[in-house]
């Protein structure tokens, strides 16, 4: 994996090749970390300028979902190999949230 | 560090099961703990039967009826079964997989320490002023209006014990995903191995929503809360809906291992290849995925609606599919195999027909229309009884017996061992097949007593006459424990004489390090594999080389002391000014001794090669 030590000792490790890595790590970091920044004036932008809230709410929403996946998968990794077993445990409790969320909005505050 | 056993006295045993992180004695810890609260649960429902054996009887007043009946529930679900069916867990798991521990022994040692902390608070309350009054399920409506301390023991003590069960829960999962032994895939685990990932993730998910839950509950009980009042723009449904959200899950948490247990018993004393072993798997992924989709069918009467009935009522029915996979799995397996009656053979058996019953009666109950009838009945006593008991308590004196020698090195008296099975089974359908018929003619649930005349007398003296069988059958069990301690005749690694998967391959109890080489594990039952081909071991898939061991630690069994202390602060912070300091006092023992923990650097030992090498009884892969 690529947050391998660079200095591990090992002949083998093409020093190269980890820092072209690296380097492209850390532009797909900063390229994402703007983004966020971006997404972040545009979700004060909606709210600031008074649009219809059935507008407004989802807008947000889904620019919160685009963040969180930012987080996910640029800065905790999770576009590496050998986190399939995270990913599946963190969906399932999404789904499960979801099912939770779904059901208290339509049955309890209906 | 020696390997040998050495004599040691009281003390150091005792220290020793304190501290220890090791998951053969965590397991035997869990075991202890779960069998004594599960003693406390059998005594509480024996008063219940006592109580409804005549009609208008006055052995218990109504109130204290209704805490007797409240804490046979919590006792039997949160302090008896889920922690028996750790104790199997722990013992058997990491064995299946080849594994020299689970992933975070010092959490092993934190999870059971919660959980028996947990556990003593809630009983404490029978000598502090009064058990919780609200039932297992403790509906916000009537759990807010009960007086005294009772209902937030229950919400205490289950959040400090449901953190451990959570703990439990999340360690099995990552030992399972990254401690298999080379060649185990993920298609070749053992099913009790399977079931023990499939509940962990189901604790994962279905134990956040019960911990949201109580700390409702305990703001709106003790710090002046309102999520659950009406009167102040709460709604009390909420409280149903979490609990069930839990507690749905919850009993899957518990039938699941049970399955794994009789899925390994009907292999073992079949002699044969589970059927259908990856449809096995796949039923059992599927139950635990619907069972998150049907915890409404528990509140059919509160009033949702029709279509949101309908829809709970279908998935509830949808479960029966792969449930019914499972048995006709077990019926195949048994199916032309050169089938031993031994004791867990017998229990798995009596499952059979017992479950089914249960699951019948569940079809029937999900379906919506048909529950407003039964809804509040012994009929639904009868039915979680027969899936509770039927499954889950039939599954853990089977294990117990199946799993002892592996426990403790020792065979449990095998004559005596089907006289507590006759007697429980006789006893046990005695106790509640009746009560369908009296949920029937008409007997409400959680009633103190009936009249004279209504019908239920008879049906009432068959079910308590049932409820002594199984109290006999239990003190048989006891003295079937006694002796076995008392002779202590060791037995070897295999003595069933047809293990199947990797535990059998080793000594009983295995050496503190479980394998001296890990196994090289070639398809699913590897041990019989090994055997079919004339081998007396498994192959080691590793020279022989040093063993990195974790300490022993004192810090989980502080920091759940700190907890209990904590919980009495919290809870009597109203009416004494003491309460507010001890609580802090209580957290303070927690961080501290959490905060001990990250500085002091423990990077534990290593048992040498050398010491291995001369160690003849180690277990040889």
């Amino acid at each position: 994996m690529a947050n391998e030590e660079l200095n591990s000792g090992n002949p083998k490790v093409d020093i190269e090749y980890r820092r072209r890595k690296s380097a492209e790590e850390m532009r797909y970091q900063v390229v994402s970390f703007a983004m966020m920044i971006f997404l972040t004036f545009v979700a004060f932008i909606a709210v600031g300028y008074d649009i219809s809230g059935w507008f407004t709410i989802p807008f947000i929403l889904v620019l919160a979902i685009v963040q969180v996946g930012f987080q996910l998968y640029y800065f905790m990794h999770m576009s590496h190999k050998g986190h399939e077993a995270p990913a599946l445990f963190l969906y399932s409790g999404v789904f499960v949230a979801f099912i939770t969320l779904l059901a208290f909005m339509t049955i309890i505050w209906w | 560090m020696s390997t040998y056993a050495q004599k040691k006295g009281v003390g150091a045993v005792l220290w020793d099961y304190l501290t220890t992180v090791d998951h053969k004695k965590i397991a035997i810890l869990y075991l202890i703990a779960g069998g004594f609260f599960f003693l406390v649960g059998g005594l509480e429902a024996m008063f219940i039967r006592i109580q409804l054996a005549v009609p208008g009887n006055d052995f218990v007043s109504a109130g204290v009826y209704n805490e007797i009946l409240t804490m046979h529930g919590t006792t039997m679900i949160f302090l008896a079964a889920m922690p028996l069916i750790f104790a199997f867990m722990n013992a058997v798991m990491p064995l299946q997989i080849g594994a020299r521990d689970v992933a975070f022994p010092f959490l092993n040692s934190l999870g059971f320490w919660l959980f028996f902390f947990g556990g003593v608070f809630l009983n404490l309350s029978w000598f502090l002023g009064g058990a919780p009054d609200a039932g297992w399920t403790s509906y916000a409506s009537l759990s807010l209006a009960s007086e005294g301390h009772g209902i937030d023991f229950y919400v205490l003590g289950l959040q400090i014990s449901g953190a451990g069960t959570l703990i439990g829960g999340i360690n099995f999962l990552v030992t399972i995903i990254n401690m298999r032994a080379p060649g185990m895939t993920y298609m070749r685990m053992p099913l009790f191995t399977w079931t023990t990932f499939v509940t962990s993730a189901l604790i994962l998910f279905a134990f956040p929503p019960l911990t949201v839950a109580l700390f409702l509950m305990l703001f709106d009980r003790l710090f002046g809360g309102n999520f659950f009042n009406p009167d102040m723009g709460g709604n009390t449904i909420i409280w149903e809906h979490l609990f069930w959200i839990f507690g749905h899950p919850e009993v899957y948490i518990l039938v699941l291992p049970a399955f794994g247990i009789f899925s390994e018993i009907f292999a073992i004393f079949s002699r044969k290849r589970l059927f259908g072993y990856s449809s096995m798997v796949f039923a059992t992924v599927l139950i635990g995925f619907l069972g998150f989709m049907v915890w409404a069918h528990h509140m059919f009467t509160t009033g949702l609606g029709p279509i949101a009935n309908a829809i709970f009522s279908v998935a509830t029915m949808a479960i029966a599919v792969p449930t019914g996979i499972k048995i006709f799995n077990w019926l195949f397996t048994m199916w032309g195999g050169s089938i031993k009656f031994t004791t867990p053979m017998l229990y798995a058996i009596a499952f059979i027909p017992t479950f089914t019953m249960g699951g019948v009666t569940g079809v029937m109950l999900a379906s919506a229309a048909q529950d407003y009838q039964y809804h509040d009945s012994y009929f639904v006593v009868a039915h979680f009884h027969y899936v509770i008991v039927g499954g889950v308590v039939f599954a853990l004196l089977g294990g117990l017996h199946l799993y002892w020698p592996k426990m403790f090195g020792t065979m449990l008296n095998e004559a005596l061992g089907k006289v507590t099975f006759w007697l429980f089974l006789i006893g046990f359908h005695l106790t509640f097949f009746i009560q369908h018929f009296l949920g029937l003619m008409g007997m409400p649930r959680r009633i103190f007593t009936f009249n004279e005349g209504q019908g239920f007398e008879t049906a009432n003296l068959v079910s308590t006459v049932g409820a002594f069988f199984m109290a006999v059958a239990t003190i048989v069990l006891l003295i079937n424990v006694v002796m076995t301690i008392a002779k202590n005749k060791k037995v070897g690694g295999d003595p069933w004489g047809d293990g199947r998967t990797l535990e059998w391959a080793i000594p009983s109890p295995p050496p503190f390090y479980n394998f001296k080489q890990l196994p090289l594990v070639r398809g699913l039952d590897p041990y019989w594999i090994e055997k079919m081909e004339g081998n007396k071991e498994m192959t080691p898939a590793e020279p022989i080389g040093d063993i990195h061991m974790p300490n022993n630690s004192f810090v989980p069994f502080v920091i759940s002391v700190g907890l209990f202390i904590a919980a009495f602060g919290a809870m009597y912070h109203n009416e004494h000014s003491w309460g507010i300091p001890v609580l802090i006092i209580g957290m303070l023992v927690v961080f501290g001794s959490m905060f001990f923990r990250s500085v002091k650097d423990d990077h534990g030992y290593h048992i040498h090669k050398e010491e291995l090498m001369d160690d003849d009884k180690g277990g040889k892969a």
